[in-house]
């Protein structure tokens, strides 16, 4: 009679590396405040909508996190189920998920992001942000 | 594989039938795509959840290294009213 095993090892290798992801997003949202999930790093991104928060951010003199998806699979598909959201740059605000680059730029025009930021206690420039309105409207 | 801006509108417009939804071909390779999705249905919805409720219509197009559709700059609004 053939004993058939389950392959058990696959499969919990497999859930520790999930796990393992979320493990390390938790302990990033948790342990600080503002946390970008991007490709690239804040100061070399490696793609435009990724480049365009960090910008804003840097811009605005808001510290954060930057985490680098291009470096690690799990976490560059972890956040995304984590999220329930398909794409990065993620940005996320004492814990929150706030959005992709489309909302985070439509909140920088239209101060949502600034009220968001002064409801969270989050320090930012107020003269930047004004900066940024008036040098992109139209 | 590149999907065409006609594909985008449908499977859009299929998840909103009732939306306004206007494609712009950002860099004309089949790749990078914005869509302006416009939609009674938003209303009083959160931008997070406005999108992802037209992400969910894409039906795992964005999903993965595979994924077919690689860039698309989503805006989401709600009707003006008359």
């Amino acid at each position: 009679m053939k004993l058939i095993k389950p392959n058990l090892y696959t499969n919990s290798h497999r859930d520790l590396k999930m796990s393992n992801a979320t493990t390390q997003i938790q302990s990033h949202i948790t342990e600080n405040d503002v946390v970008l999930f991007m490709k690239g790093t804040s100061q070399m991104p490696q793609c435009g909508f990724s480049s365009r928060i960090a910008g804003v951010l840097n811009y605005m003199g808001v510290e954060f996190k930057d985490v680098n998806v291009l470096e690690d699979q799990e976490v560059r598909q972890g956040i995304k189920d984590f999220s329930d959201w398909p794409t990065i740059p993620q940005l996320y605000v004492k814990g929150e998920f706030v959005g992709g680059c489309d909302i985070v730029t439509e909140m920088t025009m239209s101060g949502e992001l600034d009220t968001l930021f002064d409801n969270k206690n989050v320090n930012y420039d107020k003269d930047a942000s004004s900066k940024i309105r008036d040098a992109n409207s139209e | 594989m590149a999907m065409t801006a006609t594909e985008i509108q449908t499977l859009i417009k299929i998840g909103f039938p009732n939306a306004e939804v206007t494609i712009t071909d950002l860099a004309g390779d089949g790749n990078h795509y914005a869509a302006e999705v416009i939609d009674e249905s938003f209303r009083g919805q959160n931008r997070v959840n406005q999108q992802r409720a037209v992400y969910a219509a894409l039906k795992g197009k964005m999903d993965g290294e595979n994924g077919e559709l690689h860039a698309l700059a989503l805006t989401t609004k709600v009707p003006k009213n008359i």
